[in-house]
């Protein structure tokens, strides 16, 4: 508990210090979030439809673009062998690698997506829902992504492959997690989806990180 | 007899050398057997005309590339756990056959898409499923490929493998619930089939020639990939290709 606790706020500590590289992908978010309109048209109605959708799908690639630094600059200076060689359990330094990233880059997703849920034209209640959907949500992403960073550990064009790998597997994520927000603007309620949502959350916490730590032992040894 | 000895690559070698052609055998005769009845013998489809003949490939492509991809998580697993050198590359020969069905299927499914439904592609369960299944094959494939050395390349890519195996239920749930439009699966286990026994037998003896001409090429490719890591062992260098 105590090694957990440790990884968790070193890694804050070393994201505060480094600010440039933690606001890259905040700013990709944004980004990406704000072409969408620019590409289709301003028309009030297009925009409602389509803006979870492309608050989800943006916050997928923000999430999976600072992903591939999750072990990247500890394997660099061999700071992660050296975690590796701990007395210590690997799940648990894997699920506070997670942990960590959700914080440092889930958490500004969820302040930042209200804001842009009102450039399109979503209110009230189901920004609420849009929040709560992120906030389920991208402890996942965060989860599922530390498989595809510990995989693809050192390899030259690491970055794109992770997506390649792990895109794929946000699928759910991304239909539960749009389908809430989706449900509330169309009546139907957002409880369904949530509760699948908060299932899948679940079952990845207790699977993924054993499966980091498995393909760190692989992409180290 | 003992099954274990094929599991040496010395061992395996000759043996899938000697079956391959047996597999494509039987692959080339079942095929022509299924072609000919899914052509000549089964009937016109009272509602979808003669369109509905591109089934005998669909439908067989559709069932091995999910097939596939499970033999494919299989062998991954038992590599995994004992560290067997000839489990994952069966799980690594399987990869490209299972990508080529996926794409086959998503392939014949848009030609019989746009004269029944009248589009080439629809958002719909099964066809997105198993777009995501095309995608996780090329993750694989991509992720292997990515990596220089064989033993963390094989270790890597079959727990990808397994990760998506686990996976592959969920998305395919998630996009059901998500949308539906395709038919209902024609061939069931626990009812009576609702299509004539003679398209039937087209489907299965088609599937079955599919899952001949996997075996085979996938002992095809073993054996290149076994040539190629094991050159430096003494075994490969008494074969009469091996000594070039």
């Amino acid at each position: 508990m105590k090694f957990l606790a440790t990884v968790i706020q070193r890694d804050i500590l070393l994201a505060t210090r480094r600010r440039g590289d933690w606001l890259t992908a905040q700013f990709f978010f944004v980004l990406v979030v704000s072409m969408f309109p620019l590409g289709i048209g301003p028309d009030p109605a297009v925009l409602r439809m389509i803006g979870p959708g492309v608050i989800w799908v943006a916050a997928l690639l923000a999430t999976l673009l600072s992903m591939s630094r999750l072990y990247a600059d500890d394997h660099r200076d061999g700071t992660l062998e050296q975690m590796m060689l701990s007395p210590y359990s690997n799940i648990v330094l894997a699920l506070g690698k997670s942990i960590a990233h959700w914080i440092i880059n889930g958490i500004p997703l969820l302040v930042i997506a209200p804001l842009l849920g009102i450039q399109f034209g979503l209110a009230g209640k189901v920004l609420w829902i849009l929040m709560l959907s992120l906030a389920i949500g991208t402890p996942i992403l965060s989860l599922l992504g530390s498989i595809g960073a510990a995989l693809t550990l050192g390899l030259r064009g690491g970055g794109v492959l992770i997506t390649l790998l792990i895109l794929p597997l946000y699928v759910p994520v991304l239909i539960f997690g749009a389908g809430a927000v989706e449900g509330t603007l169309a009546g139907i309620g957002a409880e369904a989806n949530l509760s699948l949502l908060g299932a899948f959350l679940v079952l990845s916490l207790l699977l993924a990180p054993w499966v980091s730590a498995t393909a760190l032992k692989i992409s180290l040894e | 007899m003992n099954l274990y000895r094929y599991a040496s690559p010395s061992t395996f070698y000759p043996l899938a050398g000697r079956l391959a052609p047996w597999f494509f055998a039987l692959a080339f005769i079942l095929a022509v057997i299924g072609l000919y009845i899914s052509f000549f013998v089964a009937p016109t489809d009272f509602q979808q005309g003669e369109g509905y003949r591109i089934i005998f490939i669909h439908v067989p492509a559709a069932w091995m590339s999910m097939f596939i991809y499970i033999v494919m998580a299989f062998w991954s697993a038992i590599g995994l756990a004992w560290n067997t050198r000839l489990s994952f590359i069966m799980a690594r020969a399987l990869a490209p056959t299972g990508a080529m069905f996926t794409f086959i299927a998503l392939w014949t499914g848009a030609f019989w898409g746009k004269p029944m439904w009248g589009a080439w592609w629809v958002w719909d369960a099964r066809l997105t499923s198993e777009l995501i299944l095309f995608f996780l094959y090329v993750g694989v494939m991509a992720l292997q490929a990515a990596i220089d050395d064989p033993r963390r390349s094989d270790r890597a890519g079959a727990l990808l493998n397994l990760v998506g195996v686990i996976n592959v239920p969920i998305i395919y749930f998630s996009v059901k619930w998500w949308n539906t439009l395709h038919q209902g699966s024609s061939v069931s286990l626990t009812r009576a089939p609702s299509m004539a026994h003679i398209m039937l037998w087209g489907m299965l003896i088609m599937a079955l020639a599919a899952w001949m001409y996997a075996i085979a090429v996938a002992f095809v490719r073993a054996r290149s990939m076994l040539l190629e890591r094991e050159r430096q062992a003494s075994w490969v260098r008494e074969l009469p290709e091996g000594k070039a």
